[in-house]
Parts: structure tokens; C-alpha cells; sequence
């Protein structure tokens, strides 16, 4: 019995050693990345490193275009770089942070940037860019995180008014009736619901029906970010506005008419507008290439024009050997030049003024979209937001029966825990 | 682990050491058993102390969790889900409950229908057992993913289901989209729609009574009913594996006492089917709690987080969210659910001693006394 005993301690010794063994090979591994862990302000590294670039990408189109880019910047720089695209970019990000091998440059949602930026994985380096100024001011306080610019708006979309231009004129509507006021809204939705097809169809989510909120002259945040402002009177009125609608059936969530989204409402005639951003043309003429639409400006609330932006930025992770190139390669690829490439091949919005022209005449059709900018809000980037929409969303989906007001008192309440 | 390595009939004639031609045994023993120390250590051991570790720090996902600058937070991750009072707790008390209800149906529903399906598939006189053992046991082989895609289709708003369904003139729900919980259908449909204010005023973990008792949402049920599709093929294997073990001289003896195919099944077979119960309960138990790849390739938590669970909820406060603390503490918690929920199994299902009225019940008539 005693021998046993003995061997058991001798075993237990021995899988200790092993793992104490192994965990200090694993400290020393990646150790070195945590220890060399600069605070994410001051001066660019800078080494012969090749670069990596991840990204998130929508398709071939978008991949086989940033590619592209990216080799021309490296023929005429020199340093090598490659692009991934990643199958779960948040994923293949927090592993390469905890590893302390993050990709150099990588696509980086406003709503991330928080969670990021607290933890010292981004450098910040906006204030170093040359071409700063040129960036929207909207966008470049989307990626404001302390007061500081934390990465260059990589492109941007904003949610506009959809029509089905065949299902318009059957209606016996003309381009007189373009709705510019909630209640001409209201009254078209009306006149072209029938049968199954619905006045306005779109997603049941903050992200759809946040440009009421914002025509009425609310938000979540406060201007500066410090307040919740999300049971306010003007969202009060908004979700009351879409409620009434929702109820006597000229509005309809597009899961409840049978579609995914917007785009396939308006593609099978479920919906005859919708509110989508200026990638529902990508969906239409791969899906749906026969349907006639066009795109027109979200009418204007009891406190005039409004809709939400969507961006992503180039992150650059802190422990990124050489961020000298790196934001060389951003200021290349944000350039006007180069954004408006990128809008032919895959159809974003280039996040620079100066390129607002060329855009607007190439694209004479989504002007609307570009035109969202001078009013455009952007969606709440504090750390810990994504799952306040998320919880936020999860209520709206049954905003049909519940109110308004206990609705967005829940979300002030979540809200109010984040900003204290 | 010692004693596998040590000699079952070595005679230990000099006390506690071992000498003479067993010498070097012990250590060969762990020379042997060496890789698989290394491989477990290595890829479970290590990552679930680190794991542990990360629960009671404040790890922000940047970097080695055990480098410096990583401190020991005590209980907070813990006491953030389970008391903070906001969104992390109520989020966690929503995928408890989901979960519950998932084990609830789920668990039950698949062990009968195992056994069932097991029972049938046994049966002599059945024809083409081949076959019907190899169509039951199908869905276990393919992917889950597969089988998620596969239902997502089946049960989308026009799908197949719902055509089915309207053969009987009934809209059917919309099955993934669908927040509302069956249990509050149900009452909703005996005309209480308004919860008792007892129901409604208190709560755990941030989520009403009524909440708690509102039932799995038509999109949870959907996955009900996934689990139970998928996972009964392989339960069953395990049943008939345990009913071709049974002596059938046992059977032939209960069937001369004069018990009928009811009653030989109730008290002949099942008793003796009670070690591959307790394996099959104990599997479908800590499956059903760990539920995630449905959830990730499916829903996502939507709709209205009514199909989030516990695992799924940990990935996402880890790899969204770089709550790294919280998801690991989640993990830990579902953990210990899962042990608490086997050890009462393991309770409820001991041999007991049977009870004199019972034993009475059986006697001979004549020798009643």
C-alpha cells in the first residue's frame, strides 16, 4: 500500500513537472510579444518585415481587388506584403492577438474598435496619416476612441430609400410622390400594399430602423458620446411611427414577409421599397437583374433628414514589426485614386471628400447614398455596445406588440451601465 | 493510473520495495504511458489551468495570459454574470434558461426514442434490419453542420414544413424567426396573456420568473427537434448493443411465468438496460448542455437571443467582445452545472434494494404471507 501510495505521489510529480515544464516553454514563446508591449501611442516601428494584411471580404471581387492593390503598392515600396482573407476575421484576429502575431493591417467595424483599442491592440496612428483632412469628420469620429484617431476610414455606406420603379407606376404613383415626409411615406406605403406585397419592407433591427430615431432627432448617445440618451422623446416617436405602420400592415420586417433581408423583399416583390445601403446593388443584379429600382433619399422626419453610417477602418495592431510601411500601404490605399478602384470593382463609398465627384458621376444613380454623409449618424462605438444593439434589436423584434417606450427604457438602462 | 503499472501478482516478499527481476517495471510503466501524459497535459490539461486562470483574471486578449501584465482579479468575472445587475448577467440567466429547456425536451425525448428505435431494430422477426439500423443511424454520421443548413432550409417560412403543414390549412410559425416561447403560446392560448405580478416581479440572474417559464422559442423548438433527429441513431447503437447482451433464456422464462410483452419489457429488459441508461443519459446531458454548433452555424442567438446557450455565449464574449474573463468564467460555471447534473443522475439511477412490498408482490401465492 505504501508503494502505491508512492507511485501515485511520483505520477502526480511528474505530470506537475511536465506542465510546469511546458507552461514556462509556453511563457517564453509568446512572452516576448506581451513583454515588448508598447502603449499604443508614440513613434512607428519600423523593420524589413513583410507585411500582412487580413481582411473580411464580401467575395472574389473584393479579395481579387485588394490583392491587386496591395501587390502595386509592393512593387512600387518594395516591401513585400501579403492579403488574407479571412472565413471569421473577429475570430482569426483575437487569436492572432492573444499569440502576439497579429496581421499587420486588417479591416477593423467602428463597433470593434473599443474593445480593441482599451486593450492596447491598436496603435493609433490617424494623427499621422497625410492625408487626414481629407477623411469625412463623421467617420473620423467613428473611430475616435479617448479623444484619440485610432485608424483611417477604409470606405463607408449610409441606408437610403429603395424603390421598385415597376410597382411604383402600377400604383399609379409618379415621381411627384417621392416621399419626403413621414405621413407621404405613411400614404405611398399604403397605396402599394397589396396582395403580398408590402408598402416598405426592412430588417427588424436597430441598424433599419435607426434612421427614424434619427429623422426625429434622436440617437443613443449623447453628441460627445458621454450620455445615453436612449429613451428620449424623438425615439419614443420614432418607434411609435414604425409601430403604428407595422400594425396596420403597410410596414413589414422582412423575415415576416419570408425574405432575409431588404434586398430579397424588394427582388421577389415582397416589399416595393425597402431601406437598405448602397451594397443592395450588388445583391440586385446578381439575384434579382430583371427588378427595376432606384434609390431615392430618406424622407425627412419632424426633425429633417436622417440616416446611420456603417464603416470599417485599417486597424494596425501595436505589435506589428513595421507600422512604418503599414501606414505607408493605408495612405495608398485610402487615397482617392485607389478608393475609386476599389468602388468599381466592388461598389464601396470612398471615405475621402475629394473623391465625392468622380464618385457621384460615375455612380449618377446612388448619389443619394453619397449625399447621406453631411447627415449621417453613426452607430454607438463604446466598449460593450455590440451586445446593447444586440439586446436593443432582440426587443424590436417584437416592437409590434410592445412599447415603445419600455423598450428603449431597457436599452437606456444598458446603455447608462456602459458610459458611467 | 499506479495500478495499472503495478503487478497484480508480484510478491512483495521485502517490504515495500520492489527488487529482483521486477525492477525495472515502474519505469517502464511511465515510459509507456509517457506520450499520452504528454499529449493530455499538453492539449487538455494545460489549456483548461489556463482557461481556470483566465476566469479569475483581468486577460484582455493581447498577448500571453500569463505574462505580467496580467493580474488576479479574484471572484469579478463570476460576480459580473452572476450579480452585476446588467447586461452580462441578464444575458447569461437568458442562455441558462434557453439551455434549460433545451436539456428538458431534448434528453428525455431522445433516450425514449433510442430505446424505442432499439427495441424495434432488435427484434427477430423484424425484416431488413440491416436496413432500418443503417437509416436510424444515418443522421449521426453526417455532419451537424450539414444538418443545421439542411433544417435552416426545411424550416425557413416557405419551406417544405410549412407546406406540409398547410396541407391542414395551417399558416405555419416562422420557425427561426420566431421569439415567442411555446409555454407562453400555451397560455396565451387559454387566454393569460398577462403574467402573475408574483411571476413578474421577481427574478434570477437578471431574467423574470415568467421569463424563465415562458418555454423554448418555436426557433429553440426547431432545434429540439434537430437534436433529437441527430442524436437518436447513435443512442440507439448503445441500446442495442445492451439488449444483444441480455440472455434471452431470461425472456423465455419470464414469458413461462405467464408476463406479457409489456411487462417482460418493464421488468426484465429495462432493468437490465440500466448501465447503458446511465451512459446514454449522462452523454445526451453533458451534449445537450454544451450545445454550440447548431447555434453557430444557425442562428446565432437570434431570434431575440432566444436560441443563445451558455457555450455560445462564451465564445462570443471572448472572441467578440474581448471579455475573455467572462467567457472563461461562463465556461467554468457550465462546467460544474454539467458535473452537478451528473452526479444527481448518478443518484437517481443507483441500485437500490428492492423493497419488501415489492418482494411480496412476486412471491408464489401460496407463500404470501
Amino acid at each position: 500500500m505504501k508503494q502505491h501510495i508512492g507511485r501515485t505521489l511520483l505520477g502526480t510529480g511528474a505530470v506537475i513537472a511536465t506542465a510546469g515544464l511546458v507552461l514556462t516553454g509556453c511563457g517564453s514563446g509568446y512572452g516576448g510579444g506581451g513583454a515588448s508591449a508598447s502603449p499604443s501611442a508614440g513613434a512607428l516601428t519600423s523593420s524589413s518585415d513583410p507585411l500582412t494584411i487580413m481582411i473580411g471580404s464580401s467575395g472574389d471581387a473584393e479579395t481579387t481587388a485588394v490583392k491587386d492593390a496591395v501587390a502595386a503598392w509592393s512593387k512600387k515600396s518594395g516591401v513585400s506584403a501579403s492579403v488574407v482573407a479571412a472565413t471569421n476575421l473577429q475570430q482569426q484576429l483575437s487569436q492572432g492577438f492573444a499569440a502576439g502575431s497579429p496581421p499587420d493591417l486588417f479591416y477593423l467595424g467602428s463597433d470593434q474598435l473599443a474593445g480593441y483599442a482599451s486593450n492596447g491592440s491598436l496603435k493609433a496612428y490617424g494623427d499621422l496619416l497625410g492625408n487626414k483632412g481629407d477623411f469625412y469628420p463623421s467617420l473620423v469620429k467613428n473611430f475616435t476612441y479617448n479623444d484619440t484617431f485610432y485608424c483611417a476610414p477604409k470606405d463607408f455606406s449610409t441606408l437610403q430609400l429603395i424603390i421598385n420603379t415597376d410597382l411604383w407606376t402600377k400604383a399609379g404613383l409618379t415621381e411627384a410622390d417621392y416621399p419626403t415626409s413621414w405621413d407621404q411615406l405613411a400614404a405611398d406605403a399604403t397605396k402599394l400594399t397589396s396582395g403580398s406585397t408590402k408598402g416598405l419592407v426592412f430588417n427588424g433591427e436597430y441598424a433599419r430602423i435607426g434612421v427614424f430615431m434619427a429623422q426625429a432627432g434622436g440617437d443613443l448617445l449623447s453628441a460627445d458620446g458621454k450620455k445615453a440618451e436612449a429613451n428620449s422623446d424623438a425615439n419614443v416617436e420614432a418607434l411609435t411611427y414604425v409601430q403604428k405602420h407595422l400594425n396596420d400592415g403597410s410596414f413589414a420586417y422582412a423575415k415576416d414577409v419570408g425574405a432575409g433581408w431588404g434586398g430579397e423583399a424588394l427582388g421577389k416583390s415582397l416589399g416595393a421599397m425597402t431601406i437598405e445601403g448602397n451594397w443592395i446593388t450588388g445583391g440586385m443584379s446578381a439575384d434579382y437583374p430583371d427588378i427595376k429600382y432606384k434609390v431615392i433619399a430618406l424622407p425627412k422626419g419632424p426633425a429633417g433628414a436622417g440616416t446611420l453610417q456603417f464603416t470599417n477602418c485599417w486597424g494596425m495592431a501595436t505589435d506589428s514589426p513595421n507600422q512604418k510601411a503599414s501606414l505607408d500601404l493605408v495612405e495608398y490605399l485610402t487615397s482617392a485614386e485607389q478608393q475609386l478602384a476599389f468602388s468599381k470593382a466592388f461598389g464601396p463609398m470612398p471615405s475621402v471628400q475629394s473623391a465625392a465627384g468622380q464618385w457621384k458621376s460615375e455612380n449618377a444613380d446612388l448619389v443619394p447614398f453619397l449625399d447621406g454623409s453631411d447627415y449621417a449618424q453613426g452607430v454607438p462605438t463604446l466598449a460593450g455596445s455590440a451586445d446593447v444593439i444586440t439586446a436593443f434589436n432582440s426587443q424590436l423584434e417584437t416592437l409590434k406588440t410592445t412599447d415603445p417606450k419600455t423598450i428603449l427604457d431597457s436599452v437606456q438602462k444598458n446603455l447608462e451601465a456602459l458610459v458611467k | 493510473m499506479s495500478t495499472t503499472a503495478k503487478p497484480a501478482t508480484a510478491p512483495h516478499a521485502s517490504g515495500s520495495h520492489p527488487s529482483g527481476i521486477r525492477k525495472g517495471e515502474g519505469f517502464a510503466g511511465w515510459l509507456f504511458t509517457l506520450p499520452v501524459i504528454l499529449v493530455l497535459g499538453v492539449f487538455l490539461l494545460i489549456p483548461v489551468l489556463m482557461a481556470l486562470w483566465v476566469s479569475f483574471s483581468d486577460w484582455s486578449g493581447r498577448g500571453s495570459p500569463l505574462s505580467s501584465g496580467v493580474n488576479f482579479v479574484g471572484l469579478d468575472n463570476y460576480a459580473d454574470i452572476s450579480t452585476g445587475g446588467g447586461l452580462a448577467e441578464r444575458n447569461f440567466g437568458i442562455s441558462l434558461r434557453n439551455n434549460a429547456w433545451y436539456v428538458v425536451l431534448v434528453v428525455p425525448l431522445q433516450t425514449a426514442l433510442s430505446l424505442l428505435l432499439a427495441v424495434l431494430v432488435s427484434r427477430r422477426i423484424l425484416r431488413g434490419r440491416g436496413f432500418f439500423r443503417t437509416a436510424f443511424y444515418f443522421p449521426s454520421v453526417t455532419s451537424s453542420v450539414a444538418i443545421t443548413v439542411l433544417w435552416l432550409f426545411l424550416f425557413s417560412t416557405n419551406g417544405v414544413i410549412n407546406a406540409i403543414i398547410g396541407w391542414f390549412g395551417v399558416n405555419g410559425p416562422n420557425w427561426f424567426n420566431d421569439p415567442r416561447g411555446l409555454v407562453t403560446l400555451g397560455l396565451a392560448g387559454v387566454g393569460i396573456t398577462t403574467p402573475p405580478a408574483a411571476l413578474n416581479d421577481g427574478s434570477f440572474l437578471g431574467v423574470t420568473w415568467w421569463e424563465w417559464l415562458s418555454g423554448p422559442s418555436i426557433a429553440m423548438f426547431a432545434l429540439i427537434l434537430m437534436a433529437i433527429f441527430t442524436t437518436s441513431g447513435t443512442f440507439m447503437l448503445l441500446f442495442m448493443a445492451s439488449i444483444q447482451n441480455i440472455d434471452p433464456s431470461l425472456a423465455e422464462a419470464a414469458m413461462m411465468d405467464g408476463a406479457n410483452g409489456w411487462q417482460r419489457f418493464w421488468r426484465v429488459t429495462l432493468p437490465q438496460l440500466r448501465p447503458a441508461l446511465f451512459t446514454v443519459l449522462t452523454l445526451g446531458l453533458i451534449g445537450c448542455w454544451q450545445v454550440f454548433d447548431q447555434i453557430y452555424t444557425g442562428t446565432q442567438g437570434a431570434p431575440g437571443n432566444t436560441t443563445l446557450t451558455p457555450a455560445y455565449l462564451s465564445y462570443q464574449a471572448g472572441f467578440q467582445d474581448q471579455k475573455w474573463g467572462n467567457g472563461a468564467a461562463i465556461a467554468f460555471i457550465l462546467f460544474l452545472i454539467i458535473i452537478a447534473f451528473t452526479v444527481l443522475q448518478r443518484w437517481v439511477l443507483r441500485d437500490k434494494a428492492v423493497s419488501r412490498r415489492r418482494v411480496r408482490a412476486y412471491a408464489p401465492k401460496g407463500t404470501r404471507t
